[in-house]
């Protein structure tokens, strides 16, 4: 008796998390007058991929994910780079200032990083980084306390004899941060990846607030695009959705266990 | 997780720390003692540049009449005043109360969700997946997902007839008493996957024995997650609620996808931003509801630090 409650709940919490999506995918296989005349949840007759070449070519989305692909990529090696070596000067070195400089991360923490926006938009403007794509790497590639906390866990557990050795060797801190903690720091780099990564290419707001142009466009702001000219063709803005959400069921399915991980430990630091 | 994460940083700082001050006693050449500030020059100059510079400039807008060009210039009060005479400005503020109720619902789900879970079910890691899954859809599409489930004849109103409770159907987006909680429900439907999962990672990092001891003397479902699920995440619970307690205060995605903010759900954030960019330049009085948000939100985090409890749990 638990166990059916137990089982139906699961089902019901199920069906409201796959629903909305499942009809989504029927949508965009459907026609322009099957979806207009029939039923959300009936199942499309026939396949119309003609939908999806018409989004892609349509909706620009080749540029939408070249944009948000070198956005991705600069501000997440940036991103790795700086967060890294953050970290390394903070667990590894003793200086004066050192309080200060962890203080000055934690409590920007706790300004949220919307309130402040109006400000660091006259700041972006004023740098002339208006709609360029380095608006959007720069505030990407940031000063978040997540990835520096996720570089601090994983450096406590790398002992300090490794750099001492090295450093007995005649390495310089260049050579030890970068030849030999660094490649260390490898599982922490892939949360950083997967964690900063995802809320990089789902974000919709700094690119539509930095980047208006239309030539920098990324995949949000191309799917948001679709709204104004294709008000009535859902068939055509569900193929955009699909083709938007299909990375991400990607990278879920290749990297489940990382995923899970990345965000059991990055989101609750 | 913080109970995992502190036992693993207390022994690795351990191991480190009787050797962490030989180096410091000895004289260091020029190039080692700058080390540090070289490694530190990028991440603090960003950290100036993008929090706390403009952190000082919203404060000074707040009091000019800056209009995003020319110089701005002291207008006092005058702003923060605006706002307290057009209480429509801050109205956004009882929107941000529906979220805070779906942050409650999001919990209680999320917690049942992850107790269920770590027991043993049939298609454990399905379940999870399903209910993850949506939290890693990109913003825009999400939105979308349920502009077209809220549309007259859409996927709610499709379910809702399927169940036989065509009767409720409603205008989802277009009835102001109730447009707020469709949106609502779209925040807990993306958010819900993240604090499930975290609290499931939590409660199987609970030491199996204690299950077994509990159920060898005979405890039920319930009071295992009485008297052991639920002190062993207490912390990790509160945590949770009030990042999403301060989620709440700065919606804005949904809303402003979908409808623009109309219909009554215009959030804070939707509100600064077309008062700054989209339909005026106020960068002033936009600064100034910035500010007021900005302290909103540190009265109620900071608020519920102290009601909710946050004492260290030592399970083993």
């Amino acid at each position: 008796m638990l166990s059916a409650l137990k089982y139906a709940s699961l089902l019901a919490a199920s069906a409201f998390m796959l629903v909305p999506m499942l009809v989504i995918l029927f949508n965009s296989l459907k026609s322009n007058d099957e979806l207009f005349s029939g039923y959300p949840l009936a199942l499309p007759h026939g396949l119309h991929l003609s939908n999806y070449a018409t989004a892609w070519t349509d909706g620009n989305m080749a540029r939408g994910f070249l944009n948000t692909g070198i956005i991705l990529v600069v501000s997440l090696v940036g991103n790795i780079l700086v967060a890294s070596m953050t970290a390394y000067a903070l667990d590894r070195f003793e200086f004066r200032g050192k309080k200060l400089v962890l203080a000055g991360f934690v409590v920007a923490t706790l300004i949220p990083g919307i309130t402040t926006q109006v400000a660091v938009f006259q700041i972006v403007n004023h740098l002339g980084l208006f709609n360029t794509r380095w608006s959007a790497i720069l505030l990407f590639l940031g000063t978040d306390i997540i990835s520096i906390y996720i570089f601090l866990q994983f450096l406590r557990g790398i002992p300090r004899e490794l750099d001492e050795a090295a450093a007995l060797d005649g390495a310089n801190v260049l050579s030890i941060f970068f030849r030999i903690i660094f490649p260390l720091l490898r599982p922490a780099i892939a949360t950083v990846c997967i964690v900063k990564g995802v809320a990089i290419y789902n974000d919709f707001f700094v690119p539509f607030l930095y980047m208006p142009k239309p030539e920098l466009q990324t995949v949000s702001t191309s799917l948001y695009a679709f709204q104004g000219p294709y008000g009535g063709q859902w068939e055509i803005i569900s193929a955009a959705i699909v083709i938007i959400a299909l990375p991400s069921l990607v990278l879920f399915l290749a990297l489940q266990r990382y995923v899970y991980n990345g965000f059991t430990s990055g989101a609750t630091k | 997780m913080t109970v995992v994460m502190g036992r693993a940083a207390r022994e690795a700082r351990g191991s480190g720390s009787p050797r962490g001050g030989s180096g410091r006693a000895r004289k260091q050449p020029l190039l080692t003692t700058l080390t540090p500030y070289l490694f530190l020059l990028v991440p603090v100059t960003l950290l100036l540049v993008f929090v706390y510079l403009p952190s000082i400039d919203l404060v000074w807008y707040g009091f000019s009449d800056y209009a995003g060009l020319g110089t701005p210039k002291w207008v006092g009060l005058a702003n923060y005043q605006e706002v307290y005479q057009r209480p429509e400005l801050f109205r956004a503020f009882w929107v941000s109360l529906y979220y805070m109720v779906g942050s409650v619902v999001q919990m209680v789900l999320a917690l049942y969700l992850a107790t269920v879970l770590s027991f043993s079910v049939r298609f454990r890691n399905l379940w999870k997946g399903i209910i993850f899954f949506p939290f890693l859809l990109n913003t825009v599409a999400i939105a979308m997902i349920f502009q077209f489930a809220f549309q007259e004849n859409g996927t709610v109103d499709a379910v809702l007839s399927l169940v036989g409770l065509g009767s409720v159907k409603q205008q989802w987006l277009g009835n102001t008493s109730i447009v707020n909680w469709s949106m609502v429900t779209v925040s807990i439907w993306r958010y819900l996957g993240l604090n499930f999962v975290i609290f499931l990672g939590a409660i199987q990092s609970i030491p199996g024995a204690l299950y077994e001891a509990a159920d060898l003397d005979g405890a039920s479902r319930w009071q295992q997650f009485r008297y052991i699920i639920f002190p062993g995440i207490k912390p990790l619970v509160a945590l949770s609620f009030i990042l999403s307690i301060a989620g709440s205060l700065a919606a804005f995605d949904t809303p402003y996808i979908i409808l623009k903010g109309a219909n009554g759900t215009q959030t804070f954030v939707i509100e600064i931003v077309q008062l700054a960019f989209v339909e005026s330049h106020k960068v002033g009085l936009a600064s100034a509801l910035a500010i007021i948000l900005l302290v909103i939100t540190l009265i109620v985090v900071v608020g519920l630090r102290r009601l909710l409890p946050d004492e260290k749990v030592n399970l083993t």
